[in-house]
């Protein structure tokens, strides 16, 4: 080690132990040491309050502004597809992220989803729905698919690290050749269109501007839930069995349970997000649940950062702009050709995804000495 | 207790489906044969690969057909069958050695990385295979000797290709075995699937085994590619199916072990042709269960080891 190296190395560490250091990370992951008075004094208003930077505020009010200043195509097309989109590659970030745990099958869960909506509720093939009113179906649908994710959960467990990837991705298929080939629940080939929507006190749910709303409201509910159980007790074992599942078990940490927990809490966040998916689309076909579709969800995920619940919709917006303006940009139909490119770069160059490449650049810019984060590698 | 219920259940089967109608029960067991003859020579350079470097290579399916298409289009241009079974496995085995010298060793030890690489891959080398050869079916001309049908007692006329494909795969399969059981280089391989450490530390060049294993198991994908592609077909999304297969084959057999990818293979293939002749609406889901099975009693495969 060089003595400039070294002289580097100790500012660094000089510099994290200085109280005034800038956490490049979105938020500290855990409470800052405020004074013991103040702890104490502070409801949990304030609390959050504190949190409130101006980047959420500038954000919250884009996103809920957006819809009115966009034009239809993109409120309806680009923002609320990104958000279901979103929402199912955040189930893949909580259970990859924090959990350890890469699946494969959280298009499934979500197909699974939309083919519930379409079962028990309306749809062109009368002679398979069941008809049920949309608050049923749904509620139903969402228990179906949740209870599903779980029993993958359940399987995939047994096995650890790398091979859950392979059994998840068996899974997948197998599911989307049933949904192909069976006619007596899944209709086959044609799947279901003509889905029924809700119609709440007179709105049309699937009109631009109100559907936006509903899948934001999803979407924001989805990434609060993950922000708070990744520091509830419950996400805080995960993590730990992430990092060292022996010593957890040795603490008295029921290994499995956990781990088939995440797969439930996640397949509800899939679930739901396959429900918006089938209201967006009107339809639902085996092909929503092809191998392709599985990967996209992980490409959405990796893409925009698996460490960070954000960087799933920033993911999922970069994949929906460029599956929808690929075609201007590119040779017409190499869409798969550049999204996996794309991806490739990301995991050879920046295992952190975009949010990765974002931070590096903005530590680069700023020229700040930041800690070094022991993270996991990816 | 289970297996012998199991056993039961089969037999009482056969004995039903001969009595029933013998030539579909037996063409069918022929034609669960061949096919998981094609699943074994795929899924057994993926259990290879996958034993020696724990790269589970979702790309595998892509060397399949991109195996199948070189050699379709050597086997065009010189009307030689067997020079474009050789071109399928030399030109997989080239992009499989360029994979692992490139990309794979400079990433080792981190098993997920590796894996949304060989993702990445897929996805590309799929939508390339795609803009060069399009989306049409292309099928191969075997030579004379093994093309036709013969005929068998029982089931009377069997396409003779699918029987020299059962016959290629048990020679492989020998082959594969004898170099791996016998000869120097098979020896460190699976001496690296027990510990690579160890092996490293004898003064072995694993990387140079590593490279071998990793153009073997891609080149096997290759000669599948074409091989398959003469008893079926070659077209976009072949990939995805022999990928599934190989991976449901290598869970039920267990990871790392060609044996084991050859019961596995077995039973996959086995039970998806007989799911097809007799209830072809579940077919898919046999193969499911299956799995489910084999994961809920022994979780490594059958005749799989602790990592």
């Amino acid at each position: 080690m060089s003595a400039a190296q070294w002289r580097r190395a100790m500012n660094s560490a000089a510099a994290a132990a200085a109280p005034t250091v800038r956490v490049p990370s979105a938020r500290p992951r855990t409470a800052l040491p405020t004074s013991a008075a103040n702890a104490v004094a502070t409801s949990w208003w304030t609390r959050w309050s504190a949190r409130i930077r101006a980047r959420h505020v500038v954000v919250l009010v884009a996103i809920v502004v957006y819809p009115f200043v966009a034009s239809p195509f993109f409120a309806y097309q680009i923002g609320a597809q990104a958000l279901a989109l979103g929402l199912i590659a955040l189930s893949l970030t909580f259970l990859g992220g924090y959990g350890g745990m890469v699946s494969l099958a959280q298009m499934s869960v979500a197909g699974l989803a939309g083919y519930g909506v379409a079962i028990f509720g309306t749809s062109s093939a009368a002679a398979i729905s069941l008809g049920w009113p949309w608050w049923l179906a749904t509620a139903l649908a969402i228990v179906v698919a949740t209870a599903f994710a779980a029993a993958v959960g359940w399987l995939s467990v047994r096995t650890e690290g790398i091979y859950t990837i392979m059994i998840t991705l068996a899974i997948g298929v197998a599911f989307f050749y049933l949904a192909q080939q069976n006619y007596t629940v899944f209709n086959g080939f044609q799947g279901f269109s003509k889905l029924g929507v809700p119609e709440v006190l007179g709105v049309e749910s699937r009109d631009p501007v109100p559907f936006y709303f509903v899948a934001l409201a999803c979407a924001l509910a989805g990434y609060f839930l993950v922000k708070h159980l990744v520091r509830a007790p419950f996400g805080i074992a995960l993590q730990g069995i992430r990092d060292n599942p022996r010593r957890m078990a040795s603490l008295g940490y029921a290994v499995t349970a956990h781990r088939v927990a995440a797969y439930a809490v996640s397949g509800l966040l899939a679930a739901v997000g396959g429900v918006l998916m089938a209201w967006y689309n009107g339809r639902i076909s085996p092909g929503t649940v092809n191998l392709s579709a599985m990967i996209s969800i992980l490409i959405i995920a990796v893409l925009g950062g698996m460490k960070h619940p954000i960087g799933a919709f920033v993911g999922a917006i970069v994949y929906v702009l460029l599956q929808n303006f690929a075609i201007d940009l590119f040779v017409r139909e190499r869409f798969n050709l550049v999204i996996g490119a794309g991806f490739l770069a990301i995991v050879l160059f920046s295992p952190d995804g975009l949010l990765g490449l974002w931070a590096k650049l903005r530590s680069s810019l700023v020229k700040t000495q930041t800690p070094q984060q022991t993270r996991r590698q990816l | 207790m289970l297996l012998a219920l199991l056993a039961l259940a089969i037999v009482a089967f056969s004995v039903w489906a001969i009595a029933d109608n013998a030539p579909l029960y037996f063409k069918t067991l022929l034609n669960g044969l061949t096919l998981a003859s094609l699943y074994f020579l795929v899924a057994s350079g993926f259990t290879l690969v996958f034993g020696l470097m724990r790269n589970v290579n979702l790309a595998h399916g892509s060397l399949y057909l991109l195996g199948a298409y070189v050699g379709w289009v050597v086997g065009d241009h010189t009307g030689s069958w067997l020079l474009a079974v050789a071109a399928g496995f030399l030109s997989a085995a080239l992009l499989g050695l360029l994979m692992q010298v490139l990309v794979f060793r400079h990433m080792e030890g981190q098993d997920l990385r590796q894996t949304l690489v060989t993702i990445g891959l897929s996805i590309v080398l799929a939508d390339l295979m795609l803009w060069g050869f399009g989306g049409e079916i292309y099928t191969f001309d075997p030579p004379p000797l093994i093309y036709g049908s013969t005929v068998l007692p029982v089931v009377e006329k069997f396409p003779t290709f699918r029987i020299a494909v059962l016959i290629a795969a048990i020679v492989i399969g020998i082959g594969l075995w004898t170099f791996l059981a016998r000869t120097r280089v098979g020896m460190m391989i699976r001496a690296g699937v027990d510990d690579r450490g160890m092996l490293s530390a004898s003064g072995v060049n694993v990387q140079l085994v590593f490279a071998i294993t990793f153009a073997i198991g891609a080149g096997l994908a290759g000669l599948a590619g074409v091989v398959g592609g003469t008893a079926l077909s070659i077209s976009p999304g072949e990939d995805t199916r022999y990928l599934l297969a190989s991976l449901v084959v290598v869970i039920v057999g267990g990871m790392g072990s060609v044996v084991g990818a050859s019961i596995g293979a077995l039973l996959i293939g086995l039970a998806e042709q007989f799911g097809l002749a007799y209830a072809p609406t579940y077919s898919v889901v046999f193969t499911f269960v299956i799995m489910v099975v084999a994961l809920a009693f022994r979780p490594r495969g059958i005749l799989g080891r602790a990592a």
